[in-house]
C-alpha cells in the first residue's frame, strides 16, 4: 500500500483540484479521502504537503529510436528519460530501422518495453509501408498488435490522394491519424525559419507557409471527409488561426505544440547552435506569441516533447548537415510550467489538461485520478527552483538548448501502476 | 587599437568599426610591399598558413597564399577533393589534423555556412573564413573597402549600389555588415527570388529596381550570378536577368560621374555587368584583386603576431 498524504490533486478529468489522501494498492487507485485521515504502519507514506499529483503525465509524440538506432536512445533509456520528467505513458513515432510498418515490429516494441520499459510505451504505426508515402500500411494488424495512432512523421505524407485514403481507412478502425505538415516543395531544402536570422547567419530558409500549406490540406480533407485528424508539433501562426476555425465549423480536429515552439524563437540558433535545429524550425516572436495563444483558448490541444535523440556526432557538424530535434522528456514540465503557468498564460489544470488528459482522450489511454482506477500519478513540487543540466539526463543523448536556464516546479515522482 | 579582439576572422559582423579601419591601415602598409621590387617581408616567418578549401577558387585561394609567402610564411594547400574528406572524415577531424602539423592559420572556404564557426571551437590555432556558404567572405569585403578607399579616400558618407544575387551571395553580406559600420549608405537591388527575407532590417535600402539603386551612387557592386539558379526557377533567363537586372551603361548613367564599378569576379560578361561597363575606365576590378592580396597579408599578420 501506497498513501499520497495531504497532497493537492489537481485532475481536470474528474473535476478535481483538492487537498487530500490518496491511497493505492496495487496497480490502482482504492480511496481519495479526506487530508490527513489515512495512515497505515504497512503502508509507505509519502508526505505530501506541498506537493501536488496529477493523472501520470501523457507524451504524445516522441522518439525512442528502438530497434535499429539505439545509438541515439532505446527503449530502457529512453522511459527513464521519461520517467524523470514525469511522463507515465509515452507514444513513440515509427521511424525506426526498420520502421514500425507491420504487427511484427509493433510486437516486438511492446514486449521489450515491458521487459525494460520504465514507463508505458504506446506505439504509433507507420501511415504508409516504409514512410514511403506510395501504399498504406497494414494498420488494422498493428491495431491488434498494439499501437494507438498511425503517422509519418518526420516526413510528410505528400500525396494529397494517399492522404485521404488514410484518414478514411484508419477512421474505420478508430485510429487517430497524425500529420507531420510539411510541404516539402516549399521547404526547398531549407532547414531554418525564413526570415532575418536565416538572412544574417546565410541560412536556407524554410518558410512558415510550407507548414501551414499541409496543415490547410489536412483540415480541408477532414472536413470533406468528416473524419478526425490530429496535427503535429503546431509552429506557425497561420496554422493555429486556421486550426481555430476549423474548429469552430465543427472540424473534427485536434493538434499539438512542443515547449520548443513557446519558449524559443529563431534567435535562439544563435552562432549556428545545431541544438536549436528542430522540424518544422523555430519561429518567430508572432508566432511563439500566437502559439500561447492557441494554447490558452484551446485551440491547441496537447503539449507533446517530440523528444528527438541524436549522437554529438551527428549535432557537432556543419549546420546544414546537423539532424533535426532535441530531447524534450526532462524539460517539458519544467518549461510548460515555468512558461506558460507562472506567467499567468494558463492554470495548473489546463496545463494537465494539454500534458495528460487530451493527449490520454486522442489516443484512447491515459487514467483518472479517481478510486478504481489505474494509479499513474505524476507529483510535482511546484515550488522548487532548479538549473537545467544536460549533462545529467538521463537520456541517452544531450542534444538540447536548455543547458544552464533556471526553471521551477521539478517532478519529484512518477508512479507507474502503482510503484513509485 | 594596435591588435584584434578575437584570433578568428569568421564574418564582418563580429569586427566593430575600429578593428575593420586597423585591417584596411595596415593592408594600405602592405600594399607598399606588394608593389615595391622586393616583395619578402618577414612579418610571417616562422608562422604556417594552411588553406584548407571545400569549394574551388582561384584568386582568393592563390591570393592567400601569395599574402603568406610575401610574408616568409611556410603555406600549404588542401582541397577536400584530394584529402580525406572524400573518406567520411568531419570538418572537426580535418581541421584538427591540420593543426596538428603546426599550423598557425588555417584559411578556409566551404560551401556550408558556419562551417568555420564551428571548427573555430574545436582548435587553438587561428581560423579565417575564405568563405562560408551563403554567409559571409570577410576578406572580399576588406579588398573592396580598401579599393574603394583607394578611390574614395573614404567610406563615410558614400553611397553604395550592391546588385544581383543577394539571397546567395557571402560577398553581398560581408559588404553589407562592413560598409554599414564605416559609414557607408548601402542601397540593394536584386529580383525579388534573388532577396533574403527581411534584408532592410540589416540597415541597407532596398530600390525598386536597378536604376533606383545606381542612382547618385559612388560606387556599383555587381554579384556573381551563379547559372544553375536558373534550373530552380529564380529567374526566367539570362536574356531576361540582364534586361531588368544587370548593369549596363544606360543604367550606369544614372550613377554619380565619378562612379567606380565593382565586381568579386569571376564575372559573367554580358549579365549582370555588360563587357563595356566592365572594360571601363572607371571598373576597378582588376585592381580589387591586387587589393585581395594586400588584404589577406594584413590579415595574417594581425591575426599571428597578437
Amino acid at each position: 500500500m501506497l498513501i499520497l498524504q495531504n497532497i493537492r490533486a489537481v485532475d481536470p478529468g474528474a473535476n478535481l483540484d483538492k487537498v487530500c489522501d490518496i491511497v493505492i494498492e496495487g496497480c490502482r487507485i482504492v480511496k481519495i479521502a479526506e487530508a490527513k485521515t489515512q495512515n497505515d504502519s504497512n503502508a509507505e507514506v509519502i508526505d505530501g504537503t506541498g506537493l501536488v499529483a496529477f493523472p501520470g503525465l501523457i507524451d504524445m509524440h516522441c522518439h525512442l529510436r528502438e530497434p535499429g538506432l539505439e545509438y541515439k536512445e532505446d527503449i530502457e533509456s529512453g522511459t527513464k528519460s521519461a520517467r524523470a520528467g514525469g511522463f507515465t505513458g509515452v507514444a513513440c513515432m515509427p521511424n525506426t530501422k526498420p520502421v514500425v510498418d507491420n504487427s511484427a515490429i509493433v510486437r516486438a516494441i511492446t514486449s521489450r518495453a515491458k521487459e525494460v520499459g520504465s514507463v508505458k510505451v504506446y506505439p504509433i504505426g507507420a501511415i504508409s509501408k516504409g514512410l514511403q508515402g506510395q501504399e498504406l500500411a497494414e494498420m488494422g494488424d498493428m491495431q491488434e498488435a498494439g499501437i494507438v495512432a498511425v503517422s509519418d512523421d518526420g516526413r510528410p505524407v505528400s500525396s494529397s490522394s494517399l492522404m485521404k485514403k488514410a484518414m478514411m481507412y484508419a477512421a474505420q478502425f478508430n485510429l487517430p491519424v497524425i500529420s507531420h505538415c510539411e510541404d516539402l516543395d516549399l521547404v526547398d531544402d531549407g532547414y531554418m525559419n525564413e526570415g532575418y536570422t536565416a538572412t544574417v547567419l546565410g541560412l536556407r530558409g524554410n518558410p512558415w507557409a510550407s507548414e501551414t500549406n499541409m496543415v490547410s490540406r489536412e483540415l480541408i480533407l477532414a472536413e470533406y471527409l468528416n473524419v478526425p485528424v490530429h496535427i503535429a508539433h503546431v509552429s506557425a501562426k497561420l496554422s493555429v488561426e486556421l486550426i481555430r476555425e476549423a474548429k469552430a465549423r465543427g472540424v473534427q480536429v485536434t493538434c499539438e505544440t512542443c515547449p520548443h515552439y513557446f519558449t524559443l524563437t529563431e534567435e535562439a540558433v544563435g552562432n549556428y547552435d545545431t541544438n536549436a535545429k528542430v522540424n518544422p524550425p523555430l519561429r518567430a516572436k508572432e508566432d511563439l506569441e500566437a502559439i500561447i495563444a492557441g494554447l490558452q483558448d484551446g485551440t491547441i490541444d496537447c503539449i507533446a516533447t517530440d523528444h528527438a535523440p541524436h549522437h554529438v556526432d551527428e549535432k557537432r557538424v556543419e549546420f546544414a548537415q546537423a539532424a533535426n530535434g532535441l530531447v524534450g522528456f526532462e524539460t517539458a514540465f519544467g518549461l510548460s510550467y515555468t512558461y506558460l503557468v507562472e506567467t499567468g498564460k494558463l492554470t495548473l489544470s489546463q496545463l494537465v489538461e494539454k500534458m495528460s488528459l487530451n493527449p490520454g482522450l486522442i489516443l484512447g489511454v491515459g487514467t483518472r485520478l479517481a478510486e478504481g482506477e489505474c494509479a499513474d500519478i505524476t507529483v510535482v513540487d511546484l515550488n522548487q527552483e532548479y538549473t537545467v543540466e544536460v549533462a545529467k539526463f538521463l537520456s541517452k543523448s544531450k542534444n538540447s538548448p536548455y543547458d544552464g536556464w533556471k526553471l521551477k516546479g521539478r517532478v519529484v515522482h512518477t508512479i507507474v501502476d502503482g510503484r513509485i | 587599437m594596435s591588435s584584434l579582439t578575437s584570433k578568428h576572422l569568421l564574418g564582418l559582423r563580429d569586427v566593430p568599426a575600429e578593428e575593420i579601419q586597423l585591417i584596411l591601415d595596415t593592408a594600405k602598409e602592405m600594399r607598399k610591399i606588394l608593389d615595391s621590387d622586393n616583395k619578402k617581408a618577414s612579418h610571417l616567418q616562422g608562422k604556417s598558413v594552411v588553406t584548407l578549401f571545400y569549394e574551388n577558387s582561384t584568386r582568393t585561394r592563390l591570393s592567400f597564399e601569395m599574402a603568406s609567402k610575401y610574408l616568409g610564411a611556410t603555406a600549404a594547400n588542401i582541397s577536400a577533393s584530394a584529402s580525406s574528406v572524400t573518406k567520411g572524415e568531419t570538418l572537426i577531424d580535418t581541421g584538427r589534423t591540420i593543426e596538428q602539423m603546426g599550423t598557425d592559420v588555417i584559411v578556409m572556404r566551404h560551401s556550408m555556412s558556419g562551417a568555420p564557426h564551428l571548427l573555430s571551437q574545436y582548435v587553438n590555432c587561428s581560423v579565417v573564413n575564405a568563405g562560408d556558404g551563403m554567409n559571409e567572405h570577410p576578406t572580399q569585403a576588406l579588398l573592396d573597402m580598401l579599393t574603394i578607399l583607394n578611390h574614395k579616400g573614404t567610406l563615410k558618407g558614400l553611397k553604395v549600389a550592391i546588385t544581383g544575387d543577394i539571397l546567395h551571395s557571402r560577398v553581398a553580406r560581408s559588404n553589407i555588415w562592413g560598409l554599414r559600420k564605416m559609414g557607408a549608405e548601402v542601397v540593394v537591388s536584386s529580383p525579388s527570388t534573388l532577396l533574403p527575407a527581411n534584408i532592410e532590417q540589416t540597415g541597407v535600402r532596398l530600390a525598386k529596381d536597378v536604376t533606383e539603386a545606381v542612382q547618385g551612387a559612388d560606387v556599383v557592386m555587381g554579384l556573381r550570378l551563379q547559372l544553375e539558379r536558373q534550373k530552380k526557377a529564380l529567374f526566367p533567363t539570362g536574356r531576361e536577368y540582364s534586361k531588368y537586372f544587370g548593369v549596363g551603361p544606360e543604367v550606369l548613367s544614372h550613377a554619380a560621374k565619378d562612379c567606380i564599378v565593382l565586381h568579386p569576379g569571376p564575372v559573367n560578361r554580358g549579365l549582370e555587368l555588360t563587357t563595356s561597363v566592365i572594360d571601363a575606365d572607371n571598373s576597378v576590378i582588376n585592381e580589387q584583386v591586387h587589393s585581395g592580396v594586400a588584404v589577406r597579408m594584413a590579415v595574417l599578420h594581425l591575426l599571428t603576431s597578437k
